[in-house]
Formats: structure tokens, C-alpha cells, sequence
């Protein structure tokens, strides 16, 4: 796997902290939906750092995008979102990770939880779903601090569909104009929202390291098998 | 040849210019690095041992009984081999040379050893003569969880993998025997005045 | 709290540079507590001198990896068993 170079084609702001990056990248292999990348900023001093970013796009289309969110003290995340603008240049390694990916298996239905930055490898499975027209079931469940933290938000409601159910929880939304879940995805809104463990879904948990241990726990712990239950782990200061 | 993407300053550094060993940026914050999971041993569970080349403990104090014996405060430049340099940082901590007085031994070499299973070996004679502690302190404050506490070894003249961070003692030996980064492709002994990183440095 | 809690899908481009296999495909038997996980489920430290990887049943050391611009130094004496499924080469 080598260092490719990416160029900014276009930038779109997703919600204040969040940005999606689409990019053109000399001889990109493809991806599947899921997988991730690695990025390395080097400044001109020769100092280099690197950070992994998921790849929200699906795969078969045009641009590769990565949505980032800014981690205040971080390295990358701030030149990511607030200093790159189009025709900036970087280098990216990838596609990264064969575990994490839904490549459209229609014999089990799917569960995807993120919280927070999690959802972004979440958004290319739905996206690759609907773009090939998959008949799989594919449940989201997606948790945000507040509605403006909620990113894709517009483009979530797009997505919504009988085979593509989209559900959203917010932990600190004080307004009272959202009707929908509110609080921490736990046991009790897993088995709400999820599937039973009768029918053998998929799932997918990823987001920061707390949160993921938890749903996963609450998951295997509500009987679904561990071997379907596949993680990523974000850290809480993914730069 | 790296692509340099533009306006990436990344961390906040500055180049050393002779204040430095050879290689190392300043930087301001106090980057974290770590091996493991940030252990938490309750203060009333920590002591520190001195086992001596024998394998028989020639010296232990309990937490009460360390936070008695004479402290000293320092102010020390220290070296990460992962190339940032912090001047000036202010420790509070008991020397070693305090802790290892009136053991009787003959040993060469020390491995520190901590708390999560962390280890790191040196002479002995480096932890002597007023270069080494086991700090308590930095700028002020107690030493932080993330950065080693409830205390750190310090040895700033070599490079900052050696002060183990979480120790828990040190094991006296004839041999030396090395740990945790030293015997993966670290330097043995890692002077970063000769940037001693590697095995091949 | 935890400084670096990650998991091996955060390492797979490094080691992906290393093995001629998608390392998040393979599982690992502990060496330590002989129990089975996933490589992309055990824990990472990757903001260390080098890259480490830890049993999510043990904490026990599986794999460190370090380094330099002339070479790399890779210690799996933690990892007793390593499968690596058909299908797996990147």
C-alpha cells in the first residue's frame, strides 16, 4: 500500500465542527463500504503526522469523501477543516480494513450504531445500499450530542426508505421541538430499535471507544452472536 | 518525496537550536504517550521496592512512608525519542540517591518496573550522583495520572522512555536486561546527546 | 482513563505496509491467555514510541512494532496462533 496524493476538489461543511472533503486521488484502487484511510499532513520543515479517517463515500462513484470533525487540540483534524481549501494537496494511504465492511449482503439483515463521528463509515454502507438497490433491512441507529451536532442530517432523511430505517438520539438537545429519542443508546433502545437475535443481523458499532463498548456489550449481551458484531473504535482525541 | 500540504504547522514547535540534543523540536504542550492502559493503584495499595541482586527486597516504603522522605524540587530540559524536547519543566520528587542510601550492593544495572507491566533497564551508577528521582510533582502540582501518576521515575539526561512512568521499583542486577522499548529496537542505553534512538544509533 | 484506545483497525495501514495479508481479517490466539479475538478487535496504542497491541481478555502484550528510517523491528511473541483467512492478501 503506498502514499497516494490527494487533491481537495471540493469542500462541504456537514455541521459546525464537521466537514466533508471530496477529494481526487492520483491512482485510487476503490474501496468497499466501511473501510478507511490513513492521512499525512508534512509541513515544510519535514515534520509529518498521520491520522485515520473513514471513507464516507460508497464505492463506484467519482470522488472519494472524508468527513472530519475538528477535535480542538488536534494535529490534523483543525488543518482538515479549517485550513484546506480546493486544489490543497496531502497524501493518503488506502483503502484500509477488510473486517468493517458491508459489501451488500442481502441474507441477513443489518444494524449500524455510531455515535457521534461513527456514523461517517455508516454513511458510505447506507449509501452503497442505496446505490446498488440493495433489498437488505438496514436499521441505523445514530447518536449526537444536539441536532445541530447531527452530521448528513439532510442527507440521512434522503436515504430513509422501507429498507433503510434511520433513527436518531440526541444526549444534550435542550430543545423541546425534538420529538424523537433522546439519551444514550442502551440495552433498552437496542432491543427497541435493532433487530432480534433470531434473525441473525450484521451489526456495526462505531464511535468513540466508550460508547462502542458499550453498545457492543449490550448487544452480545442481548443475545446476538459476537462474530457479528464488528467495531470501530474512534479515539476521544483522534486529532 | 512527501507532498508538504499547505499552512500544516501541526503541533505548536519551534526548532531547538543548540538548547536541544540533535533532532528535537520544542514543543508547549506535554505531548501523552503510552503502552498501555493508564493503570490506577490507589495510594494505599502503592509502595516502591528496591529488590537487590540477591532477589530479596532491600528497601520499601509505603506510600505514607515515600511522601517522608526528603524531597527535592528540579528543573530539567527532558528529550522524547519520539523528538519533542520540553526546557525547563519543574518537578518535585525524592532522589534516588536518598532511596538506594544504605543498600549494600554490588549490582551493575537496574530495571525500573511499573505499574501495567512497563519496564526499562540502565546502569545503575546513571540513576546516581544527583541525575535521577522518583517524582511526585511537576509544575507544581501533583504528577497527573496520564503523565505517570502517582509517580514517575526521572531521568532526564537520558531519553524520556526511561523515566518509566507508573514505577513501582527498581530490580538490581549483575545483568543487564533490557524492557520493555529497549529490547524491540530501542537504544540500550539512549543518550539523546548522541541520539542514541536505535539499536544501530 | 484510557490514553489510547483504539483498536487493530487503527494499525492495519502500518502493518498493512509489513504483511502481504489484511491484518483486520486475521485472529489472533493470546499467547498470554490463549483466548481468540479478532486482530481488528484488540486494543491499540499507537501513540507510543511504537505501535502496540494488547489482549482485550488479558491486556497482555501481543504485538509491538517500532520504526526507524533504516528498519523495522516487529515482536509478536505475544500472539501464539495467527489465522489468516483465504481471501485475506491485500
Amino acid at each position: 500500500m503506498r502514499w497516494l496524493v490527494a487533491t481537495v476538489a471540493e469542500t462541504i461543511p456537514e455541521t459546525a465542527r464537521a466537514i466533508t472533503l471530496r477529494l481526487d486521488v492520483s491512482n485510487w484502487p476503490g474501496h468497499r463500504a466501511g473501510q478507511h484511510v490513513d492521512v499525512r499532513l508534512t509541513a515544510e520543515d519535514g515534520y509529518a503526522t498521520q491520522r485515520s479517517y473513514s471513507i464516507a463515500s460508497p464505492p463506484g462513484i467519482d470522488r472519494l469523501e472524508l468527513t472530519v470533525e475538528r477535535i480542538d487540540d488536534g494535529e490534523v483534524s483543525p488543518w482538515l477543516t479549517t485550513v484546506a481549501d480546493v486544489g490543497d494537496q496531502f497524501e493518503l494511504r488506502g483503502p484500509i480494513g477488510g473486517w468493517f465492511v458491508w459489501d451488500g449482503d442481502a441474507s441477513a439483515p443489518v444494524l449500524l450504531v455510531g455515535g457521534g463521528s461513527g456514523v461517517v463509515p455508516l454513511m458510505a454502507m447506507l449509501r452503497h445500499h442505496a446505490a446498488s438497490g440493495s433489498t437488505a433491512a438496514m436499521r441505523l441507529v445514530y447518536s449526537a450530542r444536539t441536532l445541530g451536532d447531527v452530521i448528513y442530517r439532510q442527507g440521512l432523511e434522503g436515504l430513509a426508505s422501507p429498507h433503510r430505517a434511520i433513527t436518531l438520539t440526541l444526549t444534550r438537545e435542550s430543545s423541546s421541538d425534538w420529538v424523537g429519542h433522546r439519551g444514550r443508546v442502551d440495552v433498552d433502545m437496542l432491543a427497541e430499535l435493532g433487530w432480534p437475535p433470531s434473525v441473525r443481523p450484521h451489526c456495526y458499532v462505531c464511535g468513540p471507544t466508550p460508547f462502542v463498548e458499550v453498545v457492543a456489550d449490550a448487544l452480545v449481551g442481548l443475545g446476538h452472536e459476537p462474530a457479528r458484531v464488528r467495531t470501530e473504535r474512534f479515539g476521544p482525541t483522534g486529532g | 518525496m512527501p507532498i508538504v500540504s499547505r499552512g500544516f504547522q501541526g503541533r505548536r514547535r519551534q526548532p531547538g537550536a543548540g538548547l536541544v540534543p540533535p533532532g528535537q523540536y520544542l514543543v508547549d504542550d506535554f505531548p501523552v504517550l503510552s503502552a498501555g492502559p493508564t493503570p490506577d493503584t490507589a495510594l494505599d495499595d502503592w509502595d516502591f521496592t528496591i529488590v537487590d541482586e540477591t532477589g530479596g527486597v532491600a528497601a520499601r516504603w509505603t506510600w505514607d512512608e515515600f511522601r517522608s522522605l526528603p524531597p527535592e524540587h528540579i528543573t530539567v530540559d527532558i528529550h522524547c525519542v519520539t523528538k519533542w524536547s520540553k526546557l525547563g519543566t519543574r518537578w518535585e520528587g525524592v532522589a534516588i540517591d536518598t532511596l538506594v542510601e544504605g543498600i549494600d550492593t554490588a549490582a551493575e544495572f537496574a530495571v525500573a518496573f511499573s505499574d501495567g507491566g512497563y519496564t526499562t533497564n540502565l546502569p545503575l551508577e546513571d540513576l546516581l550522583d544527583g541525575r535521577a528521582w522518583v517524582a511526585f510533582g511537576f509544575e507544581g502540582e501533583d504528577l497527573e495520572p496520564e503523565h505517570g501518576g502517582p509517580a514517575r521515575l526521572l531521568v532526564p539526561h537520558l531519553y524520556f522512555w526511561k523515566s518509566a512512568k507508573w514505577v513501582r521499583g527498581l530490580r538490581l542486577s549483575d545483568e543487564d536486561e533490557p524492557g520493555f522499548w529497549e529490547s524491540v529496537g530501542y537504544h540500550n542505553y539512549g543518550d539523546p546527546w548522541r541520539e542514541q534512538r536505535y539499536w544501530d544509533d | 482513563m484510557d490514553t489510547s484506545p483504539l483498536d487493530g483497525n487503527a494499525t492495519a495501514g502500518a502493518l498493512g505496509e509489513l504483511f502481504a495479508f489484511d491484518v483486520t481479517m486475521a485472529v489472533t490466539t493470546c499467547a498470554h491467555c490463549r483466548h481468540t479475538w479478532p486482530m481488528a478487535d484488540l486494543r491499540a496504542y499507537v501513540r507510543a514510541p511504537g505501535i502496540v497491541l494488547r489482549c482485550p481478555s488479558c491486556g497482555g502484550v501481543q504485538l509491538r512494532l517500532v520504526q526507524s528510517t533504516e528498519r523495522t523491528w516487529l515482536d509478536v511473541r505475544g500472539i501464539q496462533m495467527l489465522q489468516i483467512p483465504a481471501g485475506a492478501t491485500v
